[in-house]
């Protein structure tokens, strides 16, 4: 016998008829959606419920950078299972199918497992990710040889055992639920009591402990609460998938919200929704285990989120980008706008002295401001015309409107304090220049600014013209 | 070797010290990186502690907060251990040291300086987060409260952690590199705050890597490189002798083989 053979045994699910055609299909649907089946409505409130609670955990562990946390522990977990099968046939034959015995199995092997992980990365030079490899692997090893002593046990009947592995949602009865009740319960309330203390431990365990936090009591009770959502987990998923269910939702959640507090209650949801919509597919379709689809359903969650995300989004994201490209191409028009009437008027020096409005500059003059094809300088033109900043055509050439010339005296501003700001302040880290914000003062702070400001009027009084690097230099004679 | 300056006049009773450290030695997978440290902090006094890479500068602090165990040696706060006097010290770590993508705002951040005075498993209330903003106030980043701390600029990170300690009301502050980094505005901010400081009569000791302004902005400094060089007040201690005792140049027997350990990677 195979453990796909097994897995596959197993998954006629929820006693319910097989359905054979679509009518059958629609009418396995309709009862499931109705949640007539007492089985149904077990199954799917103890699995929603798992859900939930391996989200809300499994924030913190993606934030604390444990992400392959659980996936130790579901792998170690296994030779726990076989061992207490195998030490309770010996003591007492047919005791082996005891679920608390075995789940108890499970717990202690697990923790063992985070012990090794931890103890390899702390005494010896093999880092973190080594560690969970070798730990993960070996527990695993062990578990499978552990499994083939257990099939050739006289007792035998071990059977229910490969549930462990692949997940059997469609064996749980109502004790299991509530059992699985009681500790999601049991798990959120620990996650909301110690909302803040977890908070700091993942932000900064170094503050953290600083502050007289216990920061090894505080990791311990994060890993219990693991270490409990995975035992539970077990059962319907399977160690195989359970890491998936701590951890898509909430790499899910981080695409929707900049707030902790958002992301929990999102990564919560997903995680719910997610293993609801996995047993609902496997009632209404009996050949689909319903681990393999709890964690397609989420990972058709995440698809989305990371789609459609507000915060973090591709789209969101791709959106801006697109944005800020435009921006950066009219900024540019305007500013050799700008600085092409700017250069070609005999001015007092002071930019509100300049008619911007007035003098139009030529295409060519435009072209020869900078590296750009005939073809991007007509875009840009077309674009800066469509949003009435610019008026005119290629053959009396392109003037600023009265909002042009608002916008451009307010870029070219902007662009001429951030070089000052580069030239006085060069030996600064570069990473707060934000070129592109709309205003300096978003970035910089007022009193900056206006020192800023002081050094640039100083700057161009020196030299009797406004500076600027792009100036055009055929132009600077009127200037004398 | 060590120079100390002469006790000020207003000097207290050791007990009183806000950091005593006596004779403390700091190793790392078997190397010491700090030697035989024995040091004690003028109250009301703004500090620099100055020395080259892998000195051990940052070992120092974070010895002292007890994050890392030391080899010998004893700590004082204020008279007492470290344990005992937490929230008299504010501690601002290094910024690379956390995840500036976090999931959390600017009030968040400063308000994880009250977490301790909250207490545990309860919530953060419109009391503490009023006291947050007033810290954030303070910095001069009221404004940006709300901020998702990836959207600050490294100078705002950096006033945000200042924050941070600052809401704690500490008398002893410890400061990692608070001003690398940072652009000109928040060097100013820093620096005023930590003027205010002082003059409120609380210490700080500041990492601090440029030379030139530890006289303009520190009355004291400790120049320490694995072993302490010198300290005391800035005027008396900051000269090119014991720059160069601390940085190297003509190297003493001690300054080779400390050298030779941070090669080694002994060094912090």
């Amino acid at each position: 016998m195979t453990l796909a053979a097994q897995w596959l045994c197993g998954s006629a699910l929820l006693g319910l008829p097989v359905p054979s055609d679509a009518a059958g299909i629609v009418d396995q649907f309709l009862r499931v959606a109705s949640l007539r089946d007492y089985n149904t409505r077990v199954v799917l409130l103890g699995t929603t419920l798992l859900g939930v609670s391996a989200g809300v955990v499994g924030t913190f562990m993606l934030l604390r950078r444990r992400s392959l946390m659980g996936d130790v522990v579901a792998h170690a977990s296994l030779p726990g299972v076989a061992l207490a099968f195998i030490v309770l046939e010996a003591v007492s034959p047919g005791m082996g199918r005891s679920l608390t015995a075995l789940l108890a199995g499970a717990v202690l092997a697990g923790f063992l497992g985070i012990l090794a992980t931890v103890a390899i990365r702390r005494y010896t030079r093999i880092k973190e990710d080594a560690a969970l490899a070798i730990v993960l692997s070996v527990f695993f090893g062990l578990g499978i040889a552990l499994f083939t002593v257990v099939q050739n046990l006289p007792t035998g009947n071990a059977a229910g055992l490969h549930h462990f592995i692949y997940g059997k949602a469609a064996s749980m009865v109502a004790d299991h639920v509530r059992f699985i009740a009681a500790a999601s319960a049991l798990v959120l309330t620990l996650c909301l009591l110690f909302f803040k203390e977890f908070t700091v431990l993942a932000f900064d365990e170094q503050y953290a402990a600083a502050q007289g936090w216990p920061v090894l009591r505080l990791d311990v009770l994060l890993l219990a609460l693991v270490v409990g959502v995975t035992v539970i987990g077990l059962q319907s998923v399977g160690l195989l998938l359970v890491v998936a269910m701590l951890i898509i939702p909430a790499a899910a959640a981080r695409f929707w919200t900049d707030r902790l507090g958002w992301m929990t209650m999102v990564s919560g949801l997903l995680g719910g929704l997610g293993a609801a919509a996995g047993v609902a597919a496997s009632a209404i379709f009996p050949r689909l285990a319903a681990g393999a689809v709890i964690v397609l359903a989420s990972s058709f969650f995440f698809l989305v989120s990371m789609l459609f995300g507000i915060r973090r989004g591709v789209l969101v994201q791709a959106f801006a980008l697109r944005r800020s490209r435009r921006r950066v191409g009219r900024h540019d028009l305007l500013r050799a706008m700008y600085e092409n009437v700017e250069s070609s008027v005999e001015t007092d020096g002071s930019p509100e002295g300049l008619d911007l409005t007035a003098q139009p500059v030529a295409f060519d003059r435009l072209l020869a401001t900078r590296s750009w094809s005939a073809a991007r300088v007509r875009r840009l033109l077309a674009a800066a015309q469509r949003e009435g900043l610019v008026t005119g055509n290629a053959s009396s050439g392109y003037r600023l409107t009265a909002r042009g010339a608002a916008d451009a005296r307010r870029v070219v501003r902007n662009h001429r304090l951030w070089e000052m700001y580069l030239i006085t302040y060069a030996d600064v880290a570069t990473s707060h220049i934000d070129r592109d914000a709309d205003e300096i003062e978003y970035v910089l702070d007022p009193d900056l600014v206006a020192e800023l400001e002081t050094a640039l009027s100083r700057r161009r009084a020196d030299l009797a013209m406004p500076a600027s690097p792009h100036a055009i230099q055929e132009d600077s004679a009127c200037h004398g | 070797m060590i120079q100390r300056s002469n006790p000020e006049p207003f000097t207290e009773h050791p007990a009183s010290s806000p950091l005593t450290i006596h004779d403390m030695t700091v190793a790392y997978h078997r190397k010491p990186v700090l030697w035989d440290i024995d040091y004690n902090a003028p109250k009301g006094r703004l500090v620099a502690i100055v020395g080259p890479n892998g000195a051990g500068k940052s070992t120092l602090i974070k010895a002292v907060l007890d994050l890392i165990p030391r080899a010998s040696g004893d700590v004082k706060v204020f008279g007492l251990s470290y344990r005992n006097q937490r929230s008299r010290v504010g501690y601002v770590p290094q910024r690379e040291s956390v995840d500036w993508d976090f999931p959390v705002n600017a009030l968040d951040v400063v308000a994880m300086g009250l977490y301790r005075k909250i207490g545990w498993c309860r919530p953060v209330t419109a009391k503490y987060r009023k006291i947050a903003l007033e810290a954030l106030d303070r910095v001069g980043m009221a404004g940006f409260a709300r901020r998702q701390i990836s959207q600050l600029s490294g100078g705002q990170q950096q006033r945000v952690f200042l924050a941070r300690a600052l809401v704690q009301d500490a008398d002893l502050y410890l400061m990692d590199e608070p001003f690398t980094g940072v652009d000109a505005a928040t060097e100013r901010a820093i620096v005023a705050i930590l003027r205010n400081l002082r003059d409120t009569g609380k210490t700080a000791l500041v990492v601090h890597h440029d030379l030139q302004t530890v006289p303009e902005y520190f009355d004291h400094v400790m120049l320490l490189n694995m072993r302490l060089v010198a300290t005391g007040p800035v005027q008396e201690v900051f000269t090119p002798e014991n720059l160069r005792k601390t940085y190297g140049g003509k190297l003493a027997l001690l300054d080779r083989v400390g050298h030779q350990m941070t090669l080694s990677g002994g060094g912090q």
